[in-house]
């Protein structure tokens, strides 16, 4: 795709997306919303994964450490502001998520993705444990967090329509930070430390900074989609932090295909998608999902976003291989 | 605490240690040596244990169950490896890591259909239910006593065959540098599959072992993976020794952590993780 294409493209998406809630159907917007937020956890860790070469099994812990963070700021029967609750609640997620790499990021490879599942598996059994997190059945947020300012009030996050709105611009502006932040030197140093490390180090880069702030920033954003995920559903439970969490958005990550936040957003959408529909034929609709994740990775290696590239090739017949 | 209940903690920890090395040894034989990211390792544990459940049904014994599920663990292994993991080989971890977690759901729903999602019970050995007295009021099982020496006789017999066997010498040159290996005329993919099912076939006779203390029930075997992953991270990949000692250490860990500090319970295995990583990334037990 060139790029004027490539814009339309997004502009149209963006589009649709926009006119979504004017259906008045409100099933259908509630599940775009939660896939809305669902994308953006996933671009999140794509920052981590598609673009430094971190492969995290454990972000679920910082979408999970938002959530909880606004149901605990949050008193319990009247609205807390939201221009106080969502920056803490974001913030303590990259405080996590800044800490926990200090030891993460010692390790490589196959270590990395277990000792990033371990981590999360340690913030699971803290909220679920201790009495931060309210057991096993976890937090209502009865009231959700109010925008006003000094008494204007721009937008109510109670009104369906205007949360929709509100998570939309939110995904915008989530896809337009990562995109400004890849295309500056921090965000070429990531892509060059997923590409060779050693090269970057032998050019002087520090790159155990690079990562960690890579890691904590990734970890916040995070904290954004579990923050927005709080404030839809009004409660928060473990299983927010739970692997099967960190699994399924790493699957998004890798269905849209891995370095491609447009690739990845469509990867959310897949994977709700996938969900709604094999539900509604199967209890044991995860057999089924189950069954696609193998044959998606014996079959499809490179994900969604290589699909056209693949097609191309095909019908330009002529053996041109990857 | 008195000298008789800590020895029965004593003994638990090791008696838990000594189950997770069964998991964790296959674990860190098929990463080491193979280089693959096997999340599916837990669900062989499940696996195990409802074979447990079912053919102890079936024949009214757990010896028999046990018997014939050991052939059967290293069949179906066999088959895993012929079929889906062979393929993995040269892709890269994150493809591996997506794999085996759909194995996951496929091995889950499987259960739930074929077994169902409730709890069930599988009886101790008739010949192993008594229990030993320690105290006027303590006692200790013998099952459970029967469990740690039958996990020390595998540990020996697997160093036996690693350390003292061409098969076993084949295995460490396999991980050592698998293309050489093949050039000195080995079937390395026979090895590889040996290897694997090995590993399945341990985990599900820990399964199996600990059907009666734990009970049998559905996602059993998520839990032992995340602290299989961490025996592994302790120990260090493809380390046997390391293996035991990092399960045997997290036994301690796990069954004190639940006496001395209940609140944390489930934190401090973690904690001991951390500090391991902080004084050695790579493993307390990883060479150069």
């Amino acid at each position: 795709m060139n790029t004027q294409a490539s814009l339309i493209f997004k502009l149209v998406a963006l589009a649709i997306l926009a006119v979504v809630p004017l259906t008045g159907e409100s099933f259908y917007v509630e599940l775009i919303a939660k896939t809305l937020v669902l994308a953006i956890f996933a671009m999140s860790l794509d920052l981590l994964v598609g673009f430094t070469g971190l492969v995290s099994f454990g972000h679920a812990a910082y979408f999970g450490v938002a959530a909880y963070a606004v149901a605990q700021l949050s008193p319990k029967y009247e609205a807390a502001s939201l221009w106080y609750v969502m920056p803490a609640s974001v913030g303590l997620s990259a405080l996590v998520a800044l800490f926990v790499g200090l030891f993460v990021l010692r390790t490589k490879g196959i270590y990395f993705i277990m000792v990033t599942l371990a981590f999360a598996q340690l913030a699971f059994f803290v909220f679920h444990d201790t009495p931060l997190g309210g057991g096993s059945d976890g937090i209502y947020l009865n009231v959700k967090p109010s925008a006003d300012i000094f008494g204007w009030k721009p937008f109510d996050l109670d009104n369906p329509m205007h949360l929709y709105y509100f998570i939309l611009g939110t995904l915008v502006l989530v896809y337009a930070f990562l995109t400004r932040i890849l295309q500056s030197p921090f965000g070429r140093v990531l892509v060059g430390i997923k590409s060779n490390e050693h090269r970057m180090q032998s050019m002087g880069y520090m790159t155990f900074r690079y990562k960690l702030a890579a890691f904590a920033l990734a970890g916040g954003l995070g904290g954004v989609a579990g923050f927005l995920y709080a404030v839809v559903f009004g409660f928060v439970t473990p299983e927010l932090l739970s692997w099967h969490q960190s699994g399924n958005v790493l699957l998004m990550v890798i269905l849209g295909g891995m370095g491609n936040l447009v690739g990845v957003i469509a990867g959310a959408f897949v994977f709700t998608g996938m969900q709604e529909v094999f539900s509604t034929w199967t209890k044991h609709w995860q057999l089924v999902m189950g069954c696609v994740i193998v044959a998606a990775v014996l079959f499809m290696p490179g994900g969604l976003a290589a699909v056209p590239g693949r097609i191309k090739r095909s019908l330009q017949g002529g053996g041109s291989n990857e | 605490m008195d000298f008789a209940s800590f020895l029965i903690q004593t003994l638990n920890s090791l008696q838990y240690g000594l189950l997770l090395f069964l998991v964790a040894s296959g674990l860190t034989l098929v990463f080491g040596i193979m280089g693959i990211i096997n999340l599916a390792h837990g669900s062989f544990y499940m696996i195990g244990a409802y074979l447990a459940f079912v053919l102890a049904s079936a024949t009214g014994s757990l010896f028999m169950a046990i018997l014939l599920g050991i052939p059967l663990a290293l069949i179906f292994g066999a088959f895993l490896e012929w079929a889906l993991i062979s393929h993995l080989y040269k892709r890269d971890h994150l493809e591996q890591v997506l794999l085996t977690f759909g194995l996951i759901l496929i091995f889950e729903e499987l259960r739930s259909l074929l077994v169902g999602d409730e709890v069930h019970g599988v009886d101790i050995p008739a010949m192993f239910s008594g229990s030993i007295q320690l105290s006027e009021v303590l006692s200790y099982p013998v099952y459970r006593l029967v469990i740690s020496a039958i996990c020390i006789a595998l540990a020996v017999a697997l160093y036996f065959v690693i350390q003292r066997t061409r098969l076993g010498m084949m295995i460490r040159a396999g991980n050592h540098d698998r293309t050489m290996v093949e050039a000195l005329g080995i079937n390395i993919n026979m090895i590889y599959r040996f290897v694997f099912a090995l590993g399945v076939a341990l985990a599900a006779l820990a399964g199996m072992l600990a059907s009666p203390i734990s009970s049998v029930f559905p996602n059993m075997g998520s839990h032992v993976l995340i602290i299989s992953f961490v025996i592994v991270v302790i120990g260090g990949i493809g380390s046997i020794w390391g293996a035991l000692a990092a399960a045997l250490i997290v036994g301690f860990a796990d069954t004190f952590g639940k006496v001395l500090l209940p609140e944390l319970s489930g934190m401090v295995v973690y904690i001991v993780m951390a500090g391991v990583l902080l004084w050695r990334p790579e493993g307390i037990f990883k060479k150069g």
